[in-house]
């Protein structure tokens, strides 16, 4: 990464940042669906982390993409719905969800991010990187007591628990680096 | 407020555990202190091989310490004769390990009919009382069943039903999912989650970053010695959207 202006102004978040664009885009590239369609099937997909989906937020997405081109709106005429504005996508909608499929790139680490802001509060002497690695290491705890705790509430083989499973062993993963951290900045201290 | 009026159930001053003598001297546990609430779960983690088993044993009153003082259940170990050590350790505390120790020529039932036989009760009061464990783990259909016949996760789960078929004080348990796959692994996990909620004391050494989690506090134990540790009861947790990589 270069240090462009643009860069400083906007940090590289592409991939979260688009993420609610894009799966309504391979959404559609099946077929043309109402908003509340689509709505239905991301929360489904999501499972218990569908919480954190807004009602407006789909269908503000569907405008900013009509609005870029990768999606028309159509009415079509319907007696028994409220809703009659039918999404579809463009050609160049078409190509941008076949970009994405072919893309392999992956959520950006966090442990990098994480490694230099230690190395960084100890050589500037800011902060000191035990007590910054404890405080990851509690919200990391109770982010994964949460989601286990969803994942066995909610039912066993859905499609939603599977994306919880990830989250947990991700987690997992994150701990038992994060106490690398601790043993390694405890022994400097 | 009861668990304030009864103090701790089990409580350990400036535990020590030494091995071996002059360069080749092993301190296991260095000065280890801490109280555990009635009700409470903990959970002490740490690499492998760094004193968390004997720490356990200490507690349990297995081993005795170098220097220190252990008490549990309104008790003092130290000074104990052996056979009163086994009396309060079958009347107060339930033990799970890292393996099930089930008697192999024994089924399910009578495995865990087994403490409450040897606490003095009648046999039938010790049939009922494994009928309601088993039931309990999950395990009624699989009573009959020699440990044999029965999966990892079964297994563990009927040494959790005699562990608890006395109704200890305290379940000590030493890495009770480290040989469990992931999925298995969560069935004992989620047991353990639900004797927690029932208000069970849970003391649990451990690798298992999930079952840290879902204590009431986590101590850290590095090189013997607690190094750390957080509170986790009653704590907000992060916004998990955020956590799984969405930003919705």
């Amino acid at each position: 990464m270069g240090f462009a202006s643009e860069s400083i102004e906007q940090p590289a978040r592409g991939y979260e940042l688009r993420i609610v664009q894009e799966v309504l885009l391979a959404l559609l590239a099946g077929e043309p669906s109402h908003g509340y369609e689509l709505r239905t099937r991301l929360a489904l997909a999501l499972g218990p982390l569908a919480e954190s989906l807004s009602d407006g937020q789909v269908y503000v997405t569907l405008g900013r993409l009509q609005r870029a081109g990768l999606v028309r709106s159509k009415r079509v005429d319907q007696t028994d719905r409220l809703e009659r504005k039918v999404y579809e996508l463009t050609r160049s909608g078409r190509e941008r969800v076949a970009a994405w499929l072919r893309d392999t790139s992956w959520p950006a680490p966090a442990p990098a991010v994480f490694h230099l802001k230690l190395v960084a509060a100890a050589a500037a002497g800011l902060a000191d990187p035990v007590v910054l690695v404890k405080l990851q290491r509690d919200e990391l705890l109770l982010a994964l007591r949460d989601a286990q705790q969803k994942a066995w509430d909610g039912p066993t083989g859905s499609v939603g628990g599977l994306l919880l499973e990830g989250v947990v062993l991700r987690l997992q993963a994150d701990l038992r680096w994060l106490e690398a951290c601790a043993a390694h900045w405890s022994a400097r201290g | 407020m009861i668990r304030e009026l009864r103090g701790p159930v089990l409580w350990a001053g400036e535990l020590c555990k030494e091995y071996g003598g002059g360069a080749g001297l092993v301190r296991a546990v260095d000065r280890a202190s801490f109280a555990v609430s009635v009700g409470e779960s903990v959970a002490i983690v740490g690499p492998s091989g760094y004193g968390k088993s004997t720490l356990l044993y200490l507690l349990g009153g297995l081993e005795r310490p170098t220097a220190g003082t252990v008490r549990l259940a309104g008790r003092q170990l130290d000074g104990m004769t052996e056979g009163e050590l086994a009396r309060l350790r079958r009347r107060a505390l339930g033990f799970v390990f890292q393996a099930s120790h089930l008697v192999e020529e024994l089924s399910a039932q009578e495995n865990v009919e087994l403490p409450v036989l040897l606490a003095g009760a009648s046999s039938r009061r010790a049939r009922q009382r494994a009928r309601e464990l088993l039931t309990q783990v999950g395990l009624a259909d699989r009573a009959g069943h020699l440990p044999s016949a029965l999966s990892g996760g079964e297994s563990q789960r009927a040494a959790i039903a005699r562990a608890l078929v006395n109704e200890p004080a305290v379940v000590l348990a030493d890495e009770p999912t480290g040989n469990l796959d992931t999925a298995t692994g969560a069935e004992v996990l989620r047991l353990f989650g639900q004797l927690h909620a029932a208000g069970q004391t849970l003391v649990v050494v451990t690798h298992d970053e999930r079952i840290a989690a879902m204590s009431d506090r986590v101590i850290f134990m590095r090189d013997g010695r607690f190094v750390d540790q957080s509170t986790l009861a009653g704590r907000a947790g992060p916004e998990l959207g955020a956590i799984s990589g969405l930003d919705l």
